[in-house]
């Protein structure tokens, strides 16, 4: 485990990122309005990343964690994609064949 | 034997013998809580692929059912939940630098936030209580979208009425079908923001826990595990909203409104 000396984020810095959370959900409601054809579901889930990757490493701290902390989460998300790639390849194919 | 902490006695009062300090434990402690965590990440992740699978399926069902549930509501409870985020980690900062009224007071604001979203996600379930679109038989008058929910406002509810409007080539038939099938985006929708509210309804439970603690002046610079694990948790279940949201409200918006 990392005994490295923390340092934290300041307050300063969760108004940035609470801001750029907000924007990012009106801007998530606005395009959605908005006739992208197959680029809306793509568009939306990118906004929904950059949310969430943001909460993660500053509101979960997991910037300021350790290397153990950083991968324990890498790995978690690996394991998603892993999954939703897997089920979705198999169900998206099955009537690829004649 | 570690030979690093162990020449006084004393220690934290919070320091449990088997760590040999205060940051050893945090971290083992953020660690545990973080495979917790990926376990969450499992259950939700295989409601989300499942979703995706049916989404593809029944794409015109869905985008029937997304567009009858309220992108409004949706939109301003992603910002209540945001901002609950917000004052969760300032709750978290308080205790690192040993404020305990910041503590208590951004505590208090973070479950006054969650309690806005459960209520507004309650005033949501009653809309679709009253529209008959809660899936199987049991709740209320039964899974209706296909007209006849109620006897005062026929429109009520009326899902394929609503499809043949914006598509009147339609056949009424083929619209009733698509309006039967929005039952599997309903089951999907209330299991989603279901399990989603009862996450909630847990944290609420944390915050309470962790307000009394800080009342009494627990947390400070050298302890603040709990309050950093809660704000963990509480953030976890914003980004599975953050998901929810564009999932279940989104689907085809532009083609319908709001």
């Amino acid at each position: 485990m990392s005994d490295q000396t923390h340092s934290h984020p300041t307050p300063g810095l969760y108004v940035v990122i609470v801001t750029v959370l907000f924007i990012g959900t009106a801007a998530t409601w606005a395009i959605a309005f908005i006739d992208l054809g197959i680029w809306n579901p793509v568009v939306a889930l990118t906004i929904a990343v950059i949310k969430a990757v943001l909460v993660i490493l500053f509101f979960m701290h997991v910037f300021y964690s350790s290397k153990l902390t950083k991968i324990t989460v890498a790995a978690g998300f690996f394991w998603l994609m892993i999954m939703i790639t897997m089920s979705l390849s198999d169900y998206l194919t099955r009537t690829f064949l004649p | 034997m570690s030979t690093s902490q162990t020449t006084t006695t004393e220690h934290h009062p919070a320091l449990a013998h088997q760590f040999d300090s205060m940051q050893q434990q945090q971290d083992a402690s953020t660690f545990g809580m973080w495979v917790f965590l990926l376990t969450e990440i499992m259950m939700f992740g295989g409601l989300f692929t499942a979703y995706l699978i049916y989404r593809i399926k029944y794409y015109h069902a869905f985008v029937a059912g997304s567009t009858s549930i309220s992108v409004s509501w949706g939109f301003a409870n992603t910002l209540v939940l945001i901002g609950s985020s917000f004052t969760m980690a300032m709750a978290v900062w308080s205790a690192q630098t040993g404020r305990r009224k910041g503590q208590v007071w951004f505590l208090i604001g973070t479950m006054i936030l969650g309690a806005a979203f459960l209520g507004v996600k309650a005033k949501e379930y009653y809309d679709k209580y009253d529209e008959c679109h809660i899936p199987g038989h049991v709740i209320g008058k039964g899974f209706n979208t296909w007209g006849g929910c109620s006897s005062t406002d026929p429109k009520l509810g009326n899902i394929a009425d609503e499809i043949r409007e914006k598509n009147p080539s339609e056949p009424e038939t083929s619209a009733v079908q698509t309006a039967k099938q929005t039952e599997i985006f309903f089951s999907f929708y209330f299991a989603m923001t279901g399990l989603h509210a009862f996450h909630m309804v847990i944290g609420l439970g944390l915050l309470t826990w962790l307000l009394l603690r800080a009342k009494r002046g627990e947390f400070g610079p050298s302890y603040y595990t709990p309050v950093e694990l809660g704000g963990l948790y509480w953030h976890f279940v914003d980004i599975v909203w953050i998901f929810l949201f564009p999932l279940l409200y989104l689907i085809s918006r532009h083609q319908h409104g709001a």
